[in-house]
């Protein structure tokens, strides 16, 4: 039944091996390097309480990701927790003879035809950074679960206690917001 | 969502963001497609948020490499661990 162990924890180097790479995982995901630290080790403090539970046989630095990553998720849960839980859209009529028609200064307008060319340039990257940098927690944390860490919609609606409407509507939000940031500090320049 | 074929501008968006993750049904999407043909703010909408996608899919990435501890960090933050191994 037991399988040979292919790695070994070893506990007195995590700073040195893992610390950097535990540290940039996390500041993408919150943001704050202060915050992205103690995260960092407070894995490390679980981690070394959960030794018994590690057989081996994912690398060390897989496994402390793991790890790291509910302490994430944890994160997000407290922040979620925080704030009201229903979400509006604002970018269209509520009601009357317009509901769900794009409230007019909030609409797109044209990028031109450059758009697609752009997309490969190297410095657009520090554009998006800023622009994911600008959202709010909340949004940018449930964007990035979708779309970077390709995240189920369940699994995230299951971790975060939203309903799947209210993750879309969170997704539309970012998404509108990214647009709108990209347009102004790079496709419209 | 319900079944009717004309939707307005915020069911449209809807469809759309969903559809970059590919969790836009058929119906939905031949909804979204129908009213792409008649709103011309969706359209550019529907545009632009593909170009979001892309520009994500290229210039972000799961772990960026560019954060550092400082050396000093590095000993203080392996003292406490290693103060949590001897206990």
């Amino acid at each position: 039944m037991s399988e040979e162990p292919k790695h070994k924890l070893d506990p007195n180097n995590w700073a040195q091996k893992h610390a950097d790479y535990l540290f940039n995982y996390t500041i993408t995901r919150v943001n704050k390097e202060e915050l992205a630290k103690d995260i960092v080790q407070e894995t490390f403090f679980s981690a070394l309480k959960a030794q018994d539970n590690y057989r081996g046989q994912a690398s060390e630095r897989t496994w402390l990701i793991s790890i790291l990553k509910r302490k994430i998720i944890d994160y997000y849960r407290k922040i979620n927790s925080k704030k009201g839980k229903v979400e509006v859209r604002m970018d269209f009529y509520e009601d009357g003879e317009r509901k769900g028609k794009w409230i007019e200064e909030r609409a797109p307008s044209s990028w031109g035809n450059e758009a697609e060319k752009n997309i490969e340039n190297t410095e657009l990257k520090s554009a998006i950074d800023a622009c994911i940098a600008f959202l709010p927690e909340k949004y940018r944390m449930v964007f990035l679960l979708k779309t970077v860490e390709n995240y189920e919609t369940e699994e995230i609606c299951n971790e975060l206690d939203i309903t799947p409407s209210n993750l879309w509507v969170i997704i539309h939000r970012a998404r509108h917001q990214l647009r709108k940031c990209l347009e102004e500090n790079w496709f419209a320049k | 969502m319900s079944n009717k074929f004309f939707i307005n501008c915020d069911e449209a968006t809807t469809i759309c963001d969903k559809n970059q993750y590919k969790e836009a049904s058929f119906w939905e999407k031949l909804k979204l497609t129908f009213h792409l043909f008649l709103c011309k703010k969706c359209g550019m909408y529907s545009k632009q948020n593909a170009v979001v996608t892309k520009v994500c899919d290229k210039h972000l990435h799961k772990c960026e490499t560019n954060h550092q501890f400082s050396e000093q960090e590095k000993v203080v933050l392996q003292e406490n661990i290693s103060k949590e191994v001897d206990q």
